[in-house]
């Protein structure tokens, strides 16, 4: 696709009298290809001394490119004695060059005359390949995860007896429940934290913690929850939920923790 | 510089009566002092054990070293050595000190302005002496040390030592205790001293917090130049110093739970160590240094796995449900290992051989963790809570039990919960932590004799889990 582009001229003048307003029309009623001469007979004296302002024109070809791709790009200008281009540096009054940008440019000219200077610009356009999107259907399965309201409402903890990695009864209800949650929620993944009362020596806590949450993920697996969907993590003594030296506390710390494993 | 002859390990002291002989490191007098705990308590686990050739306490005065010189910076120095010296040798546990004030007047620095017969004498009465000088001399640190027999007039130097080091406290420090392993080398039956020795501990920031962090700490023996050794940001725990003392295993809590971590003491960094699933913790060295005993999940339940000392060719040890922690081997033979496990409900202290055969249980009941066998193989020290249970009122303390008897001792009582125990390279200290509330965030490291004597804390709180270098 080639697009010529009709490049706005600004004129830039030393203002010495009333010509000033004269000038200032050619700037606003500009945009001309050649910028007709004035009148020498309406100027006066004056203004027929002045050379006339330098032109320039810029275009690329194409506009835009995808990365990789070149452009080149090409100039005319009139009246003008040194010409530079941004990125580039001093270039001939008229040329072309070959450039292959990485990212969307803009290409600026600046023409310098015994007339003033004049600048024109091209913009080029790089397409950048963009990261794919998600997939319709991953972003499917985190809303599947579910909220975590959800997940806590129906992922009750497990608590544990004194030294004790059995599940109680309510612990193996509480277990069903949550079975059932994650079967009907194939996409969730679990993480299951074991921790332990402050009583007891560390290193054999975090035993005791590793049983608690493998006996939490064996109930879920035997109802049904997938092995590889299931994390186990012992915290043993380390993270205490509680930290007050009372019967209601320590049975607090004594528990499997299930929470999502994001 | 050390001018000191190389110090060698003697072999080990004749038993010429092996009935009576029990534990090196339990000299005559310990037991003297543990014979009425155990008749107070009604056992008849008793330990039959004798003087073993240390001998009864030694009578050593300990006297001030001369100052070479008037300048302020030796007088501080000075302080330091003096104050040093006399600590190592006072909880050496194998000397009677003079007490500084039967101390005969005067200050000998040299053994030309020695009096023996003021030392020998009462009201002192001393049968060994050491003394001598420090100052500066030029730019160095130099020490004249002596030891002298005080009953032999006629040849009394026993030892004679010259120590140049630059003038830090740090190096005052130092050669108070490594003058102080020469004459505990000398006198105390060839064993050589722990002054030098260093302890590892995990350091508890923000306990009883959910922000707690545990970093690896390290100290002398004696508690100066504490100083942290990890920066993990995590919890660290159960601290464990290879035999030559250039690595560090551990246990750190990551995303997957706790694994072993590896940290070169010689390069100042962690080294790789391969992480496997499950809960990965309480490693053990073997005495050669080549292999790791520890707790590991990845197939399920917790059981002892051994690797070599970079976490290749991991084998499991044991196989029975209900958690198997806290490896120690035997480190005089290597052969066997005693560990933690509740295959029996609450957890009891166990040995095995090193591949896994003759288990067999060592503790009858309560809660028994944290084993710790003592440098001559015999003893196992552990924590043990006798009444344990829901609203019991038992405390868990330190205890020491025979291996091939199974006869034990307490050694501490009624003063909180104690944890950790762990051998001085001697045999004749043990370490361990103590925390009087029982709460975390109080513990703190305290060091005694292996007969449960001269308690004194090392640290303040927040440090728990000692692990004693093995030299």
């Amino acid at each position: 696709m080639t697009q010529s582009l009709r490049l706005q001229i600004f004129r830039i003048r030393s203002v010495r009298s009333a010509l000033c307003l004269a000038v200032g029309l050619a700037v606003f009623t500009g945009c001309h290809k050649k910028s007709a001469p004035a009148n020498p007979a309406s100027l006066g004296p004056m203004a027929t001394e002045s050379t006339p302002a330098p032109t320039a024109n810029l275009t690329a070809d194409p506009l835009a490119i995808d990365l990789g791709q070149s452009v080149v790009l090409n100039w005319r200008t009139t009246n003008a004695t040194s010409v530079a281009i941004d990125g580039i540096g001093p270039v001939n009054v008229n040329g072309t060059q070959t450039v292959s940008p990485s990212n969307s440019t803009n290409f600026h000219l600046v023409a310098k005359g015994d007339g003033g200077i004049t600048e024109a610009s091209v913009r080029v356009t790089v397409r950048v390949p963009v990261a794919p999107t998600v997939p319709a259907e991953a972003a499917g399965a985190a809303a599947e995860m579910g909220s975590e309201e959800a997940f806590h409402q129906n992922v009750a903890d497990i608590f544990f007896d004194y030294d004790s990695y059995t599940l109680r009864p309510e612990g193996d209800a509480s277990a069903s429940k949550a079975a059932a949650y994650l079967v009907a929620h194939p996409d969730i993944r679990v993480v299951i934290g074991g921790y332990c009362d402050d009583r007891g020596s560390a290193e054999y806590n975090l035993a005791l913690g590793e049983n608690r949450a493998n006996a939490a993920k064996t109930a879920l697996v035997k109802a049904g929850v997938g092995a590889n969907r299931i994390r186990v993590v012992s915290y043993g003594k380390e993270k205490q939920f509680c930290t007050e030296e009372t019967d209601s506390c320590w049975q607090q710390n004594r528990r499997a923790q299930f929470s999502l494993d994001r | 510089m050390d001018c000191s002859t190389s110090k060698s390990r003697q072999p080990s002291r004749p038993y010429p009566f092996r009935i009576l002989a029990m534990v090196v490191s339990l000299a005559a007098a310990f037991v003297l002092l543990a014979l009425p705990v155990l008749h107070a308590l009604g056992q008849d686990n008793i330990f039959t054990g004798t003087s073993t050739g240390a001998a009864a306490t030694i009578r050593l005065a300990v006297a001030d070293f001369k100052p070479l010189a008037a300048d302020p910076q030796t007088a501080a120095l000075k302080t330091t050595f003096d104050t040093t010296l006399y600590a190592d040798l006072a909880s050496a546990g194998i000397f009677d000190i003079v007490s500084k004030s039967l101390m005969p007047p005067g200050t000998p620095g040299a053994p030309s302005e020695m009096q023996l017969q003021s030392y020998s004498n009462a009201p002192a009465s001393a049968s060994f002496v050491a003394f001598g000088s420090l100052g500066m001399v030029g730019s160095k640190l130099i020490a004249n040390g002596f030891l002298f027999d005080a009953k032999n007039l006629q040849y009394p130097q026993v030892l004679a030592k010259q120590y140049s080091e630059d003038p830090t406290e740090d190096s005052a420090r130092q050669i108070a205790h490594r003058f102080a392993d020469e004459i505990i080398l000398r006198l105390g039956g060839g064993t050589p001293g722990i002054a030098e020795s260093k302890i590892y501990y995990v350091k508890i920031s923000g306990g009883g917090t959910p922000n707690v962090t545990k970093e690896i700490w390290e100290m002398d023996y004696d508690g100066a130049n504490q100083h942290a050794i990890t920066h993990l940001g995590t919890i660290s725990l159960s601290p464990r110093i290879s035999p030559d003392s250039s690595r560090l295993a551990f246990s750190s809590l990551g995303r997957n739970g706790f694994q072993i971590r590896m940290y070169s003491l010689l390069l100042g960094r962690a080294v790789n160590f391969p992480e496997v699933g499950g809960t990965n913790i309480s490693p053990a060295w073997s005495p050669d240094g080549r292999e790791i005993a520890y707790s590991s999940s990845r197939t399920d339940t917790p059981e002892i796995w051994i690797s070599d000392a970079s976490g290749n060719l991991a084998r499991r040890i044991t196989s029975f449900r209900g958690g198997n922690v806290s490896p120690t081997y035997n480190p005089k033979t290597g052969a066997q290992i005693a560990f933690v496990s509740g295959r029996t409900s609450v957890p009891q202290i166990y040995i095995m051989n090193s591949d896994g055969s003759a288990v067999q249980q060592m503790t009858d009941g309560g809660y028994a963790t944290s084993p710790s066998w003592s440098p001559n193989g015999q003893v196992i020290a552990f924590a043990w809570d006798r009444k344990y249970g829901p609203g019991a009122p038992g405390g868990q303390d330190i205890y020491v039990m025979e291996a091939a008897t199974k006869k034990w001792i307490q050694l501490t009582h009624d003063g909180g919960r104690c944890d950790f125990p762990s051998w001085s390279p001697d045999g004749r200290h043990i370490v361990y932590a103590n925390s009087a509330d029982g709460r975390e965030a109080h513990t703190r490291i305290w060091t005694m004799l292996a007969d449960g004597s001269q308690r004194r804390p090392l640290t303040g709180p927040g440090a728990d889990m000692p692990n004693w270098s093995w030299k």
